[in-house]
């Protein structure tokens, strides 16, 4: 009971925050000059007024704002995100079609970051003033700094165009034919410089995090005491030191699990990885409101849910967390 | 202007003596042709949705009754015969017999007639068929069309980009045309080509339609249309050869890198009928641009060559008139503003705009409706400033933000880029026109402008059949318009279509890839 009141409280706040971004999401979009009509114009190359108007009243974008948020919310909460102006599908379909693409790539991505980022963190931790361990800070904070979308160009050029090693866009080779095992390994080759370049952002983060908090425990005195004891390097390391120094490491990974749906949009455009990245900004552009708040509503979600995970799993990787309040 | 006339007069001759050696080029059969385009089509239905992203699939999925070559001249496609009436009131179409929709229903005049009020109903371009009063269908394979007036306009409109021929048995079953579930998926067409898959923000996959009208028809197996929205993955991916073809680049600098590469063909041949212009354009009606003399003044400080070689990279053409230079209407021949501040200068003391102690006369604002048109904005800020005039340049968050500004006239000048989209009755006639000052409509005449006498003449040239008459009543409404500035043209859009080496036939005729894909091969 103890351990499940604060999570009860936790999911409360929750939907509580949910309602509030929903709420702001549609007053911020509606304040907007201009709408889906004008887009599909856009898309059309000109438009009669009779026709603007005929889209205008079949959206029910002619109703008064409180109306339409109203009903807005009153769908939300029924589970109907509702539909896409621009494509004419349901917005849950839509989200449900580019999600586990989304994951695929943010998932494997965070995977890699973490794992070599621990590695390395620990790696440069244990000899600080190695060459080595500057060279990895130095790639890991040109990763960080470098911009997402030219980091992704300069390894197009490099690994599509120079060396033509893997393909310049998308998820799947149309023209491969094969059993599930080739078509694996077609995506697997896919994903290689998305994957890359979107784990480039958080490399840095979590192998200077690792390496600092390593540093940090090394110099304590329970550390010593393992010396003193005569444990070996690797065992003082990996079983004491490492696992005292994570926690912060994966509350980071858990908070960045938003900067992960962010950072996706732009890997995603610079790759055509059709994931819900590309569908946010095609439904930016487009001004397809629904699909917006759908997207930004999923997000929310996403970052809440990540939130109260990231908080479970540290309580099981260190129990003093949760013990003290 | 050169190279139009050439290949007009190229052509007649060209039209005769090389016809039989055009059918006889030496094509492949077989192979994937593999090409980017840039946005997801909304659906695949060009009979209720306009644009080139539907336009690039539509056009392989949908027959028109015609075609039309490099120059402008039209040819037989779903009708292998055409018949305008002594007194142009009635099109008689002579469809082909042996076509059939790829369910396997045959293509009748009933279908001809229910495509044709579908797109009255449902297609934005009200204007292409406003004359069509009724479609008669006196036997399965002849449709007349009966009009109210003559509509020389109609001829362009009987292309593949705007006017597709759908079975009524599929798309004539009471559900709203613009939401029917067989535009994105199980789509029954009448073209070369038959949907196998189309995956939003992914792919549209096209495999040949065995039982096409048209003998031998078309010569590859597949195409692949990949929906590639990055400038620079298209680009890597043609010169890697991932990709076979990319049309409607406009991206110049990636154009000219590609231009070097030797497995590469770029062309800016394909988009006259598409028509696409970029231009600065003014609000008549408020203001200080509401001055004539303002606006001749401007167009006398801004530098076309400029922006041709500084911001086009020499990739675009000069325009100097509302139709586009590779029409045969337009006349680029009218007053091209060539650089003068002097005169700019000179005109502005005239009509009272003296210059303030700051060295300023007085203050405009530029609106530009997408990134690509930022840099001719901040030109323009610095070329006007020459004369006196000091210019804010206004952003706009989005498409819908600029388009609502503009279409409710709050602004002095903007950038923008509009298409002819074939015959001027289209797409140049809404901009002049004073009964299209439509508020709320972007691409309407925003520009508020009112001329009796071109109202008067894009009256008469939009029912004149006579070629030659119809030429001259543009040609005295270009020099009007070019005279009054509601708008002032600098270039066309460098639109290009890049192909590799290793592609036969790439598109060149006017509708670019919204036009069959049946003649293209892979050497």
């Amino acid at each position: 009971m103890n351990y499940l009141l604060p999570v009860i409280q936790r999911i409360f706040y929750a939907v509580m925050l949910l309602v509030a971004v929903l709420i702001l999401n549609f007053s911020m979009l509606h304040l907007a000059p201009g709408d889906i009509a004008d887009t599909i114009a856009q898309a059309s190359g000109g438009a009669s007024p009779e026709m603007m108007a005929q889209i205008r009243q079949d959206y029910g974008l002619d109703q008064p704002f409180l109306v339409q948020l109203g009903q807005y919310i009153g769908k939300v909460l029924t589970f109907d995100l509702g539909y896409s102006f621009f494509y004419n599908q349901p917005v849950t379909t839509l989200i449900f079609e580019k999600l586990p693409a989304t994951l695929l790539l943010v998932i494997t991505a965070q995977l890699l970051a973490l794992l070599l980022g621990v590695f390395l963190g620990v790696f440069s931790a244990r000899n600080p003033k190695g060459i080595v361990s500057y060279l990895v800070t130095f790639i890991a904070l040109f990763g960080y700094a470098a911009p997402v979308f030219w980091t992704g160009i300069l390894l197009l050029i490099a690994f599509s165009l120079k060396i033509q090693l893997f393909p310049v866009a998308g998820m799947i080779d149309v023209t491969v034919e094969g059993g599930w095992f080739v078509r694996a390994l077609d995506i697997a080759r896919h994903m290689v410089l998305p994957v890359l370049t979107l784990s480039s952002i958080f490399l840095a983060l979590y192998s200077r995090l690792c390496r600092a908090s390593m540093m940090e425990v090394l110099g304590s005195d329970y550390i010593r005491t393992a010396k003193a004891k005569g444990l070996s390097e690797r065992q003082i390391t990996y079983k004491h030191a490492l696992k005292n120094s994570l926690s912060p490491v994966v509350t980071l990974a858990g908070l960045q699990f938003s900067a992960v749906v962010s950072g996706a949009v732009l890997v995603e455009t610079v790759f055509s990885w059709p994931g819900l990245g590309t569908l946010a900004l095609q439904s930016i552009i487009a001004r397809d409101t629904p699909t917006i708040l759908g997207i930004l509503f999923f997000s929310a979600l996403v970052v809440i849910v990540g939130n109260l995970i990231t908080d479970l799993v540290l309580r099981l990787i260190d129990p003093r967390v949760g013990k003290s309040s | 202007m050169k190279r139009v006339l050439a290949s007009l007069i190229g052509a007649s001759v060209m039209a005769m003596a090389m016809a039989p050696v055009v059918q006889a080029d030496d094509h492949k059969m077989g192979g994937t042709l593999t090409m980017a385009i840039q946005q997801t089509p909304r659906h695949l239905n060009p009979a209720v949705q306009s644009g080139t992203a539907t336009g690039a699939p539509g056009a392989q999925l949908f027959a028109a009754p015609l075609r039309y070559d490099e120059n402008w001249d039209p040819q037989p496609y779903l009708a292998e015969s055409w018949e305008l009436s002594e007194d142009s009131l009635s099109m008689t179409l002579n469809l082909v017999k042996n076509a059939t929709f790829h369910d396997g229903a045959p293509i009748t005049s009933e279908d001809v007639k229910f495509s044709v009020e579908t797109i009255q109903a449902n297609h934005p371009f009200k204007t292409m068929f406003a004359p069509v009063e009724s479609v008669e269908t006196p036997d399965a394979h002849t449709a007349i069309l009966k009009l109210s007036q003559p509509h020389p306009a109609l001829m362009l409109a009987m292309s593949s980009q705007l006017m597709p021929i759908i079975p009524k048995h599929v798309y004539g079953d009471g559900q709203d045309p613009k939401a029917h579930p067989q535009n994105s998926e199980n789509v029954v067409g009448s073209g070369p080509f038959k949907l196998v898959e189309f995956v939003r923000d992914q792919h549209v996959i096209l495999e040949r339609n065995d039982d096409f009208f048209m003998e031998g028809r078309p010569f590859l197996d597949k195409i692949v249309m990949r929906i590639i929205k990055d400038a620079s993955a298209r680009t890597i991916g043609l010169e890697n050869g991932e990709l076979h073809m990319v049309a409607f680049e406009n991206n110049v600098r990636n154009i000219n890198r590609l231009k070097k590469v030797d497995t590469l063909d770029v062309s800016p041949d394909g988009y006259a009928a598409i028509g696409p212009i970029d231009w600065l354009a003014f609000n008549t009606k408020k203001g200080k641009t509401a001055d004539k003399a303002v606006r001749q003044a401007i167009a006398y400080a801004v530098d076309k060559d400029f922006i041709l070689k500084a911001i086009m990279l020499g990739a675009a053409e000069q325009a100097n008139a509302p139709i586009h230079p590779g029409s045969p209407l337009s006349d680029n021949a009218v007053n091209a503003y060539d650089v003068d501040l002097d005169k700019a200068n000179k005109m502005l003391d005239d009509a009272g705009y003296a210059k303030g102690d700051d060295d300023m006369r007085f203050e405009l604002t530029i609106d530009y409706g997408w990134p690509a048109l930022k840099p001719q904005a901040e030109y323009l800020k610095a070329a006007l400033k020459k004369i006196g005039i000091a210019v804010t340049v206004r952003a706009s968050a989005d498409f819908p933000t600029w388009a609502k500004r503009i279409s409710t006239y709050d602004f002095d000048m903007t950038w923008d880029t509009v298409f002819n989209w074939g015959d001027p009755v289209i797409g140049v006639h809404r901009t002049y026109q004073s009964s299209n000052i439509k508020e709320g409509v972007i691409w309407s005449n925003t520009q508020q402008y009112e001329n009796a006498r071109v109202d008067e003449l894009l009256e008469m040239a939009g029912k004149e059949n006579d070629p030659a008459k119809r030429k001259e009543l543009y040609a005295e409404f270009q020099a009007i318009v070019a005279e009054e500035l509601p708008v002032y043209w600098t270039n066309t859009l460098p639109y290009h279509t890049i192909s590799n080496t290793s592609v036969g036939n790439p598109p060149r005729g006017i509708w670019a890839t919204s036009s069959p894909l049946d003649r293209v091969y892979l050497k």
